[in-house]
């Protein structure tokens, strides 16, 4: 029968979300001893690891990641970002054949680099290096977003100064109406698709992204869900950077000091 | 809560896939009923945007069926809403829940049950609710490792019909249809019935029974003999397309001969012949069927008897007498047998009832209205009732041993012969529709007295100054063209076309929008237009009458004194229609040299300029087809016809015309070139050459060679092909040439490629509609376009979509062709009317000969008829058929293609149920067959004024308005087009 309904007369999504719901997600911090900051975080069944490093002096032959860093004048007088997004062999329903390397991996690493240089405070690290490593375990959609939200709770864990958390979520059109948090099913068989990275709380976007053309009568409507959405994560990421902190906090006994 | 869904999936090419999603259960979602104190949730309001509770469920006081006792709460498996749709949409059942897991497994099996349960489910009164049970934390069954598809959504419904009965305190009654879901419900402590029980036992709706479907497992009964072989496996069908031994195709059925059909099959260029029933094997015209050729000795010709399946109920048995005569001399044809029905295009079917001459039986025979529709073999009780009313029957099966197929009762429409019931039928039967526009639709019009605005004025062109007229039909009330001309001092003629700015009106969207989105086309039968928006809009806002001010889409060119367009702009204005004129009275008024008005100078200069574009258009290799155009002359009381006319033609037809074909070219190149991607246009593909090959053969019988490699050869090989003897002759080829055409569609220009768009007819590269938005959605999609493309107007996301654009055009087609397949019925029905106890000797020729009978073409009444050559009274004249010249000859006499006959025209009324046209042979005369002349005085003589009448009429494209534009339904004027106009 002809293809699926996406978004039922009850306004319900296939998978039973509403179109303003988010995911489910889960997020954890410091789950590696040896990177300086890392994290994980379940965007529903999007699943990523970020480990961050640094930062660090500048290596000149980087370790491959696809932007690798190269030594210019300003580089004298901030810190250089290291991307590098991997997706797992088995993280799609199909086995990829290379994990990293290829050309949409390579956009990946360039867009979060883009988003991460406007987002850390650079300007306190000249001639130093940042590398952020993100590798997307399971792919169901939004993973850009994923790789985001997850690369800000790795780097809060390192403790690398940031103008704001980065928070970043799609958002979508079905039957003219704004749907957001897509996953995998909604965005290959759905409509337009809009990725947008928001400083949360400045709410000043670091990166915009559209798959197609939406008409310009939508595209306010779909931009505002996506926004709220980002604010909702936001609020999700925080609580779990609180928790943390205060766990960690507990441990070091700070409530005697 | 979460829950995932885990499955595997075979991608296209062959790989196995794993597939995980996520599966969300949710405590807000709510039961359905208003005053639920249980539901964590308030009932969504009425009003809500999101999920309107439109169905509030209302608990029941009685029980409405002696079969439960207690009031109570339906809820459906899938079997029943699949079987018995009928029943539930007759309005008889209510507190309904449908659940997502039915409704859904609906969808995968029926698109057009499900689109039916949809309609039922937006009906606030029926009282049927939607319940998302797999989404519902309390009522979700995870599938367990094993269990089938069927089981689960068997124990999820099970599951919620437990969950409703303790959650409400209701009783809760499950139909279905599956003993064995039954048998589980029942042992869960639930009430589960089938439909049958249910509605036999439902008080006060005994007639409600008729409906019930018959069950496939009910209506095969093994016992009996086979007639027809057994239907594949779907399985089977599918391997045995894969490895060639099948064919898939859509089967249609004979026009002429019941037992004959054709399987046009993609990618092969000769359609697969069938014939005899046991080979049709049950196939229904439109199904798409798997077909296995016979061996290449088994192949054969095609059959030119003609054969009508008329009669009583002969039993469950097939002859296969005639079937099979098809001679093997002839050129033979890929010949195969269906064994299998991919996907079924059954319908509800209009027709009457046969009783069963079997006094007190409940069985009895349907016959359809629709020729080629098998009779169908319903149960009812009503018969007394039902006999002499046109009624709607719906096919459930069709059994092996059966010879007709089975269905049910679904309602009725009204006496026989009664008008509004005809009309009734023939709307129904193509699927027009025709209920009056909803409130929503009436509320979108401008409100009255409506006055033209000072900012209407500044975003507008101001023609009023202009000599603007308009010409059409007489009586047309829907005016959306209007012309112009004046020279200019460079010697050059400014020409405008104004079209009815319908767009300002329709605004994109709206209900009123969408309404005629659906309907795509005003549809004109002899006595009824049926209006594609309000007539409001399209006898007065939209109308461009003569001496009132009206907004219109112009068109205004630079043309030189040659024709040439030197340069074309499009903007909005507002005009005032000096006068709106017959084409009669523009004719008179071009011809009366002592008329020197500016109005009748500019239709001069018009005139001349239209001549030279007709000229200029033929030369490029435009085709002049014929069809026959009638009009009935209705009286104004009975509105029964009183005379049939051919429409004439004059010059000023042909005028308006080039100009509307001018304009739609010019519209066409301006929003193809603005938006490449989605413009609305119309392409007319040219025929692959084995279409001409009737056309061909006819020319040569006469000498004639008709050369058909392009439009420019075709065109002048009709042109040369005249008989001094035979004045009609150049026309009838034109008609045969117009029968080899393709059918000419709207599409959106992203989804093909540019050659493609040529209209072949016309002989230009691109075309589309732009000059009668009143009566064609199409135009009123270029109308946005262009005003989008000169700024007069915003887009709208679905504008700029070719698939959306495309999905409309396709919606277009579908009603066009309807309409016209209406149109052409209407007259039919009139012309039976027409003949109501009238006798007529009438000229015909002969336009195909068959095998036992010929088509006699009679242009007085645009009329085809089959003249059956076998005497009912003496069985020794026999026809010799000699099907080389082609000619059927008795005696000394022989009959020939193209030849000129007297035919008496009666209406046989002798079955009431089923009246027909029948034609007897006058002229020549063949002792004991032919018929004898009736006398003079009640004969119509007037042999060669209406041939003249009706001359071949470029009339392909451009505005058909003339032949189909009537006014309102009193008016006595009625001018419909007849017979296959398969272009425009």
């Amino acid at each position: 029968m002809a293809g699926y309904e996406l978004l039922s007369e009850q306004n319900l999504r296939l998978d039973g979300r509403k179109a303003d719901e988010l995911r489910r997600i889960q997020c954890k911090l410091g789950v590696f001893g040896q990177a300086d900051g890392s994290a994980y975080l379940e965007q529903g069944n999007t699943k990523v690891l970020a480990a961050v490093y640094g930062p660090h002096e500048i290596y000149r032959h980087g370790a491959g990641g696809a932007s690798r860093p190269t030594l210019t004048a300003t580089s004298n007088e901030q810190a250089v970002i290291n991307c590098q997004y991997s997706a797992a062999v088995f993280s799609s329903g199909e086995r990829k054949r290379r994990p990293r390397g290829d050309r949409k991996s390579q956009e990946m690493s360039m867009h979060l680099r883009q988003t991460f240089q406007a987002a850390i405070k650079t300007e306190l690290y000249p001639r130093s290096q940042i590398d952020i490593y993100v590798e997307i375990l399971q792919a169901d959609g939004g993973n850009y977003c994923a790789c985001v939200n997850a690369a800000t709770l790795a780097l809060i864990d390192a403790g690398i100064p940031m103008k704001d958390y980065v928070c970043a979520c799609t958002a979508s059109l079905m039957n003219d109406r704004p749907v957001v948090d897509i996953n995998n099913l909604e965005s290959t068989t759905g409509g337009p698709e809009l990725t947008v990275a928001v400083m949360a709380k400045s709410g000043e976007i670091v990166l915009l992204e559209m798959s197609q053309r939406f008409h310009v009568d939508h595209l306010e409507k779909v931009m505002d869900l996506a926004m709220e959405g980002c604010q909702n994560i936001y609020h999700i990421l925080d609580k779990e950077v609180r928790a943390h902190v205060s766990k960690r906090g507990s441990l070091l006994g700070w409530e005697a000091t | 809560m979460l829950a995932h869904k885990t499955f595997l999936k075979k991608t296209r090419r062959g790989k196995i896939l794993k597939v995980v999603r996520e599966h969300y259960l949710r405590q807000d979602l709510h039961c359905g009923w208003k005053a639920c104190a249980h539901c964590a949730v308030a009932a969504p309001s009425e009003a809500s945007v999101e999920a309107p509770l439109n169905t509030p469920l209302t608990p029941p006081e009685v029980s409405p069926c002696e079969a439960v006792a207690s009031p109570h709460l339906l809820i459906l498996d899938t079997n029943v809403v699949l079987d018995q749709i009928d029943v539930l949409e007759s309005g008889h059942l209510a507190d309904v829940v449908l659940l997502q897991t039915v409704v859904q497994e609906v969808r995968h099996r029926s698109s057009p049950i499900y689109k039916r349960l949809q309609d039922l489910l937006a009906q606030s009164q029926r009282r049927f609710y939607f319940f998302v049970n797999e989404h519902h934390a309390d009522t979700f069954v995870a599938r367990r490792p094993g269990e089938t598809p069927n089981d689960h959504n068997d124990r999820a419904i099970r599951r919620a019909a437990l969950w409703y009965r303790q959650h409400l305190g209701w009783a809760v009654v499950l139909l279905t249809q599956d003993a064995d879901n039954r048998q589980k419900a029942q042992a869960q402590g639930l009430i589960a019935l089938s439909v049958e029980t249910y509605v036999r036992g439902l008080v006060d709706q005994p007639e409600l029974a008729d409906k019930l479907a018959v069950r496939a497992e009910q209506a095969h009964d093994l016992t009996r003999p086979a007639l027809f072989p057994e239907h594949w496996a779907p399985a089977a069908i599918n391997r045995g397309v894969k490895n060639g031994q099948l064919l898939v195709g859509v089967f249609y059925l004979s026009r002429t001969n019941y037992t004959q059909a054709s399987i046009n099959v993609e990618g092969r260029d000769q359609p697969v012949l069938i014939q005899g029933l046991a080979h049709q094997n049950r196939a229904l015209d439109g199904d798409r069927v798997a077909v296995e050729l016979l061996p290449a000795p088994e192949w054969r010709a095609e059959s030119e008897v003609v054969l009508e399946d008329d009669g009583q109920d002969p039993g469950d048995t097939i002859t296969e007498d005639h079937a099979v005569s098809g001679s093997t001399s002839r050129q033979v044809q890929p010949s195969g047998k269906v064994v299998g029905i991919v996907q079924r295009k059954r319908r509800q079917y209009c027709g009457v009832l046969l009783p069963s001459p079997v006094p007190q039986a409940t069985r009895h025979l349907f016959v359809p209205a629709e020729k080629k529709i098998p009779r169908v073999r319903i149960e009812t009780r009503q018969v007394q009732r039902l006999t002499g009313q046109r009624i709607i029957v719906t096919i459930d099966a069709w059994p092996r041993h059966s010879r007709y197929p089975q269905g049910h009762f679904v309602r009725a429409l009204g006496p026989i012969g009664d008008k509004a019931t005809e009309n009734e039928v023939l709307l129904l039967e193509h699927d027009i529709p025709h209920s009056k526009f909803s409130e929503a639709v009436l509320a979108c019009l401008p409100e009255l007295p409506w006055v033209i605005t000072p900012q209407d004025e500044s975003e507008r062109v101001d023609c009023r100054h202009l000599d603007i007229c308009s010409v059409d039909p007489p009586g047309c009330t829907d005016i959306d063209d209007a012309l112009h001309c004046i020279q200019l001092p460079n010697g050059n003629f400014q020409v405008g076309v104004h079209i009815a700015d319908v767009s300002h009106f329709i605004r994109p969207n709206t209900p009123i929008d969408l309404e005629a989105a659906s309907r795509s086309t005003t549809v004109y039968l002899t006595d009824r237009r049926i209006d594609m928006v309000p007539g409001l809009l399209s006898s007065n806002l939209c109308s461009l009458r003569g001496g009132v001010e009206r907004f219109a889409f112009s068109c205004v060119w630079e043309m030189d004194p040659e024709a040439r367009i030197i340069q074309t702009k499009f903007h909005k204005s507002i005009i005032k229609s000096r006068a709106a004129l017959t084409y009669e009275q523009a004719q008179n008024r071009i011809d009366d040299p002592s008329d020197e008005t500016s109005v009748t100078q500019s239709l001069r200069q018009l005139m001349s300029l239209s001549k030279i574009l007709k000229q200029r258009r033929l030369d490029q290799g435009a085709l002049v087809l014929a069809s026959s155009e009638v009009r009935f002359t209705v009286d104004s009381e009975t509105a029964d016809p009183i005379d049939v006319q051919v429409k004439q033609m004059r010059d000023t037809n042909s005028m308006v015309e080039e100009f509307m074909l001018a304009a739609n070219i010019s519209s066409a190149k301006r929003i193809f070139q603005e938006f490449p991607d989605c413009a609305m246009l119309r392409r007319h593909p040219a025929p692959p050459p084995s279409n001409f090959d009737p056309l061909v053969k006819a020319g040569k019988r006469q000498g004639y060679e008709i050369k058909v490699d392009s439009g420019k050869a075709l065109a002048d090989s009709l042109n040369a092909a005249t008989d001094g003897k035979n004045a009609y002759f150049n026309t009838m080829l034109r008609m045969i040439a117009t029968r080899c055409m393709m059918q000419a569609v709207y599409f959106a220009s992203g989804t093909i490629e540019e050659p493609l768009f040529q209209h072949y007819g016309l002989a230009c590269p691109i075309y589309t509609h732009f000059t009668s938005p009143i009566r064609r959605y199409a135009d009123v999609i270029v109308h946005r376009l262009l005003a989008a493309s000169i700024g007069a107007d915003s887009t709208y996301p679905a504008l700029l979509d070719k698939k959306s654009t495309q999905n409309i055009a396709n919606n277009i087609n579908y009603r066009h062709r309807m309409a016209q397949y209406a149109s052409r019925a209407s007259v039919n029905l009139h012309t039976h009317m027409f003949f109501r106890n009238k006798k007529r000797d009438e000229i015909g020729y002969v336009l195909f000969v068959r095998q036992n009978a010929i088509q006699v073409l009679i242009p007085k009444y645009g009329l085809e008829g089959t003249l059956y050559l076998r005497s009912d009274t003496d069985k020794s004249i026999a026809f010799h058929f000699d099907e080389d010249e082609p000619s059927q000859s008795c005696g000394d006499v022989t009959i020939r293609l193209f030849q000129k006959l007297r035919v008496q025209l009666t209406l046989d009324s002798s079955n009431v149920q089923h009246e027909k046209l029948v034609l007897r042979l006058v002229e020549p005369h063949i002792p004991g067959f032919s018929v004898e002349a009736i006398s003079d005085d009640e004969t119509s003589m007037e042999e060669e004024a209406p041939l003249a009448g009706s001359t071949p009429s470029s009339k392909i494209e451009a505005n058909a308005k003339p032949t189909r534009k009537r006014s309102s339904p009193q008016n006595s004027k009625a001018t419909p087009k007849a017979k296959k106009g398969k272009k425009s």
